[in-house]
């Protein structure tokens, strides 16, 4: 029969139109600003710094070593490094990032800073919704916008940020048991000094210096 | 009918009367159609406002989407925010474009539009004159509209317009002849080309039922014909060839930005309000109640029911149907719709000279059914399947 395409094609569409009214589930839109879709764990655009604790100052992870500067294949990120030292995620002396800004403008979102970052400090975020007035300074991002908690970190990739934690706690425990042995292994210097008297005292060899954490993890 | 029913129906022709009471005799005419010709201008630029929005959400509903719904209540300012848009973009003209034409091609547009108006009866007694060759204006204009797309096109200066323009002549002026011809049927049985005359003459009711051409064997032909060819002509889908934006870009309107290009939008909606207010004219008894005890309700509201209606049927074909080929367009044309027109005149001619009754139905309509039937399938069994064969690109 002539024209039978176009009337089940005209049926179909008349049974969108009157479907979209009735059931919400054909609706797929999602009203955007109102509502927003669940993000997948996976999800990531921009990077940003992680701090642990509740000061993003003293807490930050970053040891300004500057490989993802290095790294970075649009050379988006800009490091100037500490004159001083400040203790870092394990305990250790380290120099931290004076400066730190990403040009999200520039930046790909290729996570190369990430898979380089032996201290797990620069991740990748998940806020989108990035619009701004200022093309040029609105976009270039400091290290005040840049240090988020690690609280942040656990709710937005609570997978990764597991394994990070777990590791962290693992370093983190070794530096104490090396602490202590240190310790220790003074104290009985100090005793052998102490009853060894007539002897020139030695200072035992304390294990101060420090081997790079992390980065074993992948 | 009452006095007080009578006077609503009539209220825009009263209020006109009344307004021009106060004028000298002398500039009364002339008044008088500045007055009509603003309110046509006035009340079909507010459905293109309206139709756009309908459009866009009833599209959006028939793909399973919102469509607009930001702007005011359900996204009915959409129009308002589209216009201040468009008046605010620049308006660009392509340097080796003869800016003369390129200029002109949308104010012709709009204005052979419009034009088409001047023969449309919106109600009783609310026509802007009452040609008694009023279909042939109609269609005389309704050419106007070509003329201003090739100026649009040639005057650009682009291969992407210049495509387009010539892809619309071919179509307009192949359906020109099958639009041509359906309306034929109409003024045969009329005898008159007068279009209050033909609206008059399916005012008349047996029964409770009106004697609208549209029910009668080659009435339905014709209109089924008329509003193909009618699709065909205001260029929208499934006939959007001109247009094809996934093969050139926006066919002979690609060249236009900011309020040329909403004038060339607001001119084909308005075309395609003309024709569509042509077939209702022609076949759907213009302004007149669809049954007997009706007929309370003012003539106008019929009329816009009625055009509103059609609107919605040609948002919803937009929604189903995808675009034909170039060679498609071209054979329905030729060898689909000429044939049945040519063979439907032939129909209205044995329905004028058989007397009424039983008979007279069974033929017409065979007459229609059994060609429409044979011609398709015909058509169809001529097709061959095969790979086709590229001789330039290999």
């Amino acid at each position: 029969m002539v024209g039978k395409g176009i009337i089940k094609g005209m049926v179909e569409t008349a049974r969108n139109f009157l479907g979209s009214y009735v059931s919400k589930q054909r609706l797929t839109t999602i009203q955007y600003p109102e509502e927003r879709a669940p993000q997948i764990e996976a999800a990531r655009n921009f990077p940003f710094l992680v701090f642990d604790g509740t000061d993003a100052e003293r807490g930050l992870r970053c040891v300004a070593c500057q490989i993802c500067e290095k790294e970075c294949p649009p050379k988006c990120i800009f490091i100037e490094k500490s004159k001083d030292k400040k203790p870092d995620a394990t305990g250790r002396m380290q120099f931290y990032p004076a400066t730190f800004n990403i040009d999200i403008s520039v930046c790909m979102s290729c996570q190369i800073c990430v898979e380089v970052c032996p201290f797990d400090s620069i991740k990748m975020d998940v806020v989108y919704d990035l619009s701004n007035n200022d093309r040029f300074a609105g976009l270039l991002l400091h290290k005040q916008q840049l240090a988020k908690s690690n609280e942040y970190y656990n709710t937005i990739h609570p997978t990764e940020a597991a394994a990070v934690d777990a590791h962290f706690a693992e370093e983190r425990a070794k530096a104490a048991a090396k602490v202590k042995a240190a310790a220790e292994a003074k104290l009985a210097a100090e005793a052998k000094a102490a009853a060894d008297s007539n002897a020139k005292a030695e200072t035992p060899l304390a294990d101060t210096q420090a081997q790079p954490v992390g980065g074993g993890t992948r | 009918m009452n006095l007080k029913l009578n006077q609503l129906d009539q209220i825009f022709v009263i209020v006109n009367h009344w307004l021009l009471g106060y004028l000298p005799p002398a500039v009364r005419p002339l008044c008088s159609s500045i007055l009509s010709i603003a309110l046509i201008i006035v009340t079909f630029a507010l459905l293109f406002a309206i139709t756009t929005v309908l459009e866009r959400k009833g599209l959006g509903r028939i793909q399973n989407r919102f469509g607009p719904n930001r702007v005011g209540p359900c996204g009915f300012l959409q129009p308002i925010a589209d216009g201040i848009k468009s008046l605010t973009k620049e308006d660009i003209v392509p340097n080796p474009a003869d800016h003369a034409v390129h200029f002109l091609a949308p104010v012709l547009l709009v204005a052979a539009a419009f034009m088409a108006y001047a023969v449309l009866p919106i109600g009783r007694n609310m026509i802007l004159v009452d040609l008694n060759a009023g279909v042939l204006y109609f269609f005389a204009i309704g050419s106007l509209m070509e003329l201003a797309v090739f100026m649009a096109g040639w005057s650009s200066r682009s291969k992407y317009s210049l495509l387009g323009a010539m892809r619309a002549i071919a179509q307009m002026i192949s359906y020109e002849v099958p639009l041509v011809l359906a309306s034929i049927v109409v003024i045969m049985q009329a005898g008159s080309l007068s279009t209050v005359s033909i609206v008059n003459m399916q005012a008349t009711y047996t029964g409770i039922w009106p004697h609208w051409f549209v029910f009668t064997p080659w009435g339905f032909a014709g209109f089924a014909l008329f509003m193909i060819a009618a699709t065909a002509e205001s260029n929208r889908s499934p006939f959007d060839l001109p247009e094809g934006e996934s093969e050139i870009i926006a066919g002979y309107y690609t060249e236009y930005s900011g309020f040329k290009f909403a004038l060339f939008f607001l001119g084909e909606y308005i075309g395609m309000f003309a024709t569509s207010a042509m077939a209702i004219t022609l076949f759907l008894g213009g302004w007149s109640a669809p049954f007997s005890f009706l007929t309370w309700i003012p003539s106008y509201f019929w009329f816009f029911a009625k055009l509103l209606t059609i609107i919605l049927t040609f948002i919803w074909v937009r929604g189903t149907l995808p675009r034909l080929r170039m060679d498609q367009l071209m054979n329905l044309a030729w060898e689909f719709m000429l044939p049945m027109t040519l063979l439907n005149l032939l129909t209205a001619g044995v329905w004028h000279f058989m007397s009424a009754g039983v008979l007279r139905w069974l033929i017409c309509g065979a007459m229609v059914v059994v060609p429409c039937i044979l011609l398709s399938r015909g058509l169809k069994q001529r097709k061959k399947f095969q790979v086709r064969k590229y001789h330039f690109s290999e």
